[in-house]
């Protein structure tokens, strides 16, 4: 098969969808002066889709339209243009991208101008420079902005306390401000209907990212996942068009495990599995086909990923409820990846290497972020301990691409993949 | 007592990265215990009431060669994580019973999960603290937090810790504020009598001493200043941003003096001055204190600014009351926090016409020479201006 006529397979199925209704979304967010729709910019990690909508209104999210500049070598310039106007060299890319992005007339990826979003929802979990980028954003805007803080969970645990006041801040500011500036009234039951069709793409999700347990993984968790993760994550969690989605891609990882098949590279589906790694942090966006080509060359599949877990760890169970809206979304938020504490993150490291039957671990710092970043070395010499299995630390950055050095990454990935080579010559003698 | 006696004390007391002052409390009386707490604030009043001494961790400093810390972060992580994690590698913190990390960044966050890693017998808690000011929302969330601070410290004590003895610690670190607050506003008036060096390593004394010796100090101190004649200097009046967390080298506090500019308000270790006013004495003093974080404390980049015209105030108010003619931002390097809310600090001062300047250190850095002389061409065209 040549590689022109596997992208064909690739584009026919799920990726086609996703692809179509990332499009629509950009129309939406950029036609709202004739639709009068509103829009609400919020993030991802503990982002309420299913409450903004509720209101009929839309959901922008800076750091997506930040990946796509990157993923398509825009954002290197923004990110200068940004520091140029007096933003440090220091602090997250994604911000400096955004801003960026902003002074050249906000363009989004259909050419259009992004419309100035309505309400700053100000709600994120797992990251103190959500907060300030909010302020940045709103010192550009002036628009109204809501504020949902969400506790760290510090012990490892949600405590009442911290739920309870989550729900507050939802029930008594989160949503009067939402019905002042949709001019629409609360309607708890469009927003359970909303959590009912979430908890179903999510259930399929799940499904879709513990296929990767099947030694032979039909995908791979990490550069694939990041597809795979883009309609929950954004702006569809909540929608028919999700659980359409996640249907249509479950039932085609089902005829990929029954075929025997492998993850889908840009390249067609990879002949062998050589290496099953889990992987932590963000991956790079700015050379994200150069980076996943390193792992699929040397037969590497990532078989689980925290990154996939940064918008909603379902994983592990939780779902949103449409029983129990308002708190539901206070558990969704406490519970994203990088809300939870480090020994949690070093546990779920751990568990995945065991349940996925891993090789090892492999860590991507991220020069940007510190909510992922700080602590990672610790992190790596515990999962080595607990597990036994070799791990190894590359450096890069989101969307910078000044911080990806790709013989540096390939000569660490080379030299890691030995680790492990040696590691199952030693188990075998 | 002069100035210089008890500044020499307080410089013996931070070049001391055994703390010393600390350890030797603690063994004067069996049972003791010892809370340290990293910046920028925690309410060092319940840890006084359950009878602990609260000692104040802003990393090793210039002093400190860190050899073990570089180990547990990468370069573009700013220095007082991992001079911390030196300290306690080396041991220099084996005698604290429990360390509180604030909510300030996500470096300090996550350095609260890495030490209960590292130190699991110690009594480690993220320290978290309301962003949203509503009595009845933030106000009813931190009250709560305090509560499970306030068990976790009687837990670990084995005693109670009452109503009675918090309200009897607020009363003496009002006293403490009160103080705090007299020695800035007599800097602010006089500059000279009061260098910032000095008035740094005085403030620097109060993390690792108890609050009533510090207290004697700072009464000492100021009695002594205004008792000495000094000269005065043509320099221009400064205030100081973006220092709240990892510390200057004291180098670069005389050095921003030495060329040409007395700094009248800063705001290093604010832990000391974080909340702003008296702290009601009588009553409930969980609330109390949780509507002291709400409507009278300080205002650093770890906070929410709840709309776009506050963002700065605090810092505008700061150069106002202290009639400072310009503004230095000092930061440390990769400090997100601080360097993300600069622009907008910067935006607010351009505004109002007060110059500014900025640049970044490390609580290492050793070449003072750059910025004396960016600091000094700054006081030289705010005096050419004015
Ligand atoms: S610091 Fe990390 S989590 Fe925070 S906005 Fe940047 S990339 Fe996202
Ligand atoms: S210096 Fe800044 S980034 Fe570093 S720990 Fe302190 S607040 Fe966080």
């Amino acid at each position: 098969m040549n590689t022109a006529a596997k992208t064909e397979v690739v584009k026919e199925s799920s990726m086609v969808r996703q692809k179509e209704m990332i499009a629509r979304n950009y129309d939406a967010l950029t036609s709202t002066a004739e639709t009068g729709k509103k829009v609400a910019s919020t993030f991802v990690p503990g982002n309420l889709n299913e409450l903004i909508m509720s209101f009929g209104m839309l959901n922008n999210l800076p750091e997506i339209n930040a990946i796509n500049n990157g993923m398509r070598r825009k954002s290197g310039m923004m990110i200068m243009d940004a520091e140029r106007r007096g933003h440090s060299e220091d602090v997250c890319t994604y911000v400096k991208a955004d801003i960026g992005q902003m002074s050249k007339g906000n363009i989004a990826p259909n050419g259009k101008p992004m419309p100035p979003p309505d309400l700053l929802l100000l709600s994120y979990t797992g990251c103190f420079t959500f907060m300030k980028w909010f302020e940045l954003l709103r010192h550009e805007y002036g628009c109204e902005t809501a504020m949902l803080h969400v506790p760290y969970t510090g012990d490892g645990v949600i405590t009442d306390n911290m739920r309870n006041y989550v729900v507050k801040q939802l029930k008594e500011e989160v949503i009067p401000k939402l019905e002042r500036v949709s001019g629409v009234k609360f309607d708890i039951d469009r927003l359970r209907e909303n959590l009912r069709l979430s908890a179903q793409a999510e259930d399929d999700l799940v499904w879709v990212l513990q296929s990767a347990r099947n030694v032979r993984s039909p995908i791979d968790a990490y550069f694939g996942g990041v597809y795979y993760i883009g309609p929950i994550f954004s702006a569809f969690r909540g929608t028919q068009e999700a659980v359409d989605y996640y249907r249509v891609l479950r039932g085609e990882i089902e005829e990929r495990i029954k075929k025997g098949l492998g993850p889908i590279t840009p390249e067609g589906d990879m002949p062998e599995e050589k290496y099953r790694l889990v992987v932590e942090g963000p991956p790079n966006w700015t050379s994200f086909r150069e980076f996943w080509k390193m792992f699929y060359d040397e037969g590497a599949v990532v078989v689980s990923s925290t990154y996939t877990k940064v918008g909603g760890v379902y994983d592990l169970g939780f779902r949103h409820d449409p029983d129990n809206p308002i708190e539901s979304l206070a558990d969704y938020c406490l519970g994203c990846y990088t809300n939870r504490n480090l020994p949690t993150r070093v546990e779920m490291l751990e568990n995945y290497i065991e349940e996925y039957q891993a090789d090892g671990l492999l860590i991507n710092s991220i020069k940007s972020c510190n909510s992922f970043s700080a602590g990672q070395l610790l992190m790596m010499q515990e999962v080595e301990k607990r597990t036994g299995k070799p791990a190894a630390f590359i450096e890069t950055d989101l969307v910078d691409p000044r911080y990806f050095s790709a013989a540096n990454v390939k000569n660490r990935l080379e030299s890691y993949f030995q680790m492990v080579d040696q590691k199952r010559s030693a188990k075998a003698a | 007592m002069s100035t210089s006696t008890i500044i020499e004390r307080c410089n013996e007391l931070f070049e001391d990265l055994d703390f010393t002052a600390a350890r030797e409390w603690k063994a004067a009386e069996a049972g003791r215990k010892v809370i340290g707490f990293m910046p920028v604030y925690i309410p060092e009043e319940i840890i006084h009431a359950a009878g602990m001494l609260p000692l104040g961790v802003v990393g090793g400093g210039d002093q400190l060669e860190v050899i073990h810390g570089d180990a547990y972060y990468q370069s573009y992580i700013c220095r007082i994580p991992r001079s911390t994690i030196e300290l306690g590698v080396t041991k220099r913190l084996d005698f604290v019973d429990g360390m509180l990390f604030p909510s300030i960044c996500d470096v300090i966050r996550n350095l609260s999960g890495m030490w209960k890693m590292l130190y699991p017998d110690v009594y480690v808690r993220y320290f978290d603290v309301p962003q949203n000011y509503l009595n009845d929302i933030g106000g009813e969330y931190y009250r709560h937090e305090l509560e499970e601070l306030r068990d976790g410290l009687a837990e670990l004590n084995g005693n109670e810790i009452t109503d009675e003895a918090l309200n009897a610690s607020i009363k003496i670190y009002n006293e403490r504020r009160a103080l705090v607050r007299e020695i800035y506003a007599f800097r602010s008036e006089t500059p000279w009598r009061a260098p910032a060096a000095e008035v740094y390593l005085l403030m620097r004394a109060g993390l690792v001493l108890p609050v009533e010796e510090h207290i004697v100090m700072m009464r000492d101190y100021l009695e002594a200043a205004i008792a000495e004649d000094r000269p005065m200097r043509d320099s221009c009046r400064v205030v100081i941003s973006g220092s709240f967390c990892e510390q200057p080298p004291l180098n670069l506090i005389k050095s921003i003096e030495m060329s040409g500019c007395y700094i009248v308000d800063d705001d290093y270790l604010l832990v000391n001055r974080w909340l702003l006013e008296d702290v009601d004495a009588d009553g409930d003093p969980l609330l109390n204190l949780a509507l002291a974080f709400i409507h009278k404390s300080a205002d650093t980049a770890a906070k929410y600014c709840t709309s776009k015209e506050d963002v700065g105030q605090f810092l505008l108010e700061s150069v106002r009351n202290s009639n400072a003619e310009g503004v230095i931002f000092a930061a440390p390097s990769f400090c997100d926090p601080a360097l993300l809310e600069r622009p907008m600090l910067a935006d607010r001062m351009s505004e109002h016409n007060i110059p500014h300047i900025s640049f970044k250190y490390a609580e290492n850095s050793g070449q003072m020479q750059p910025i004396r002389e960016q600091a000094g061409t700054f006081a030289d065209s705010i005096k050419l201006w004015s």
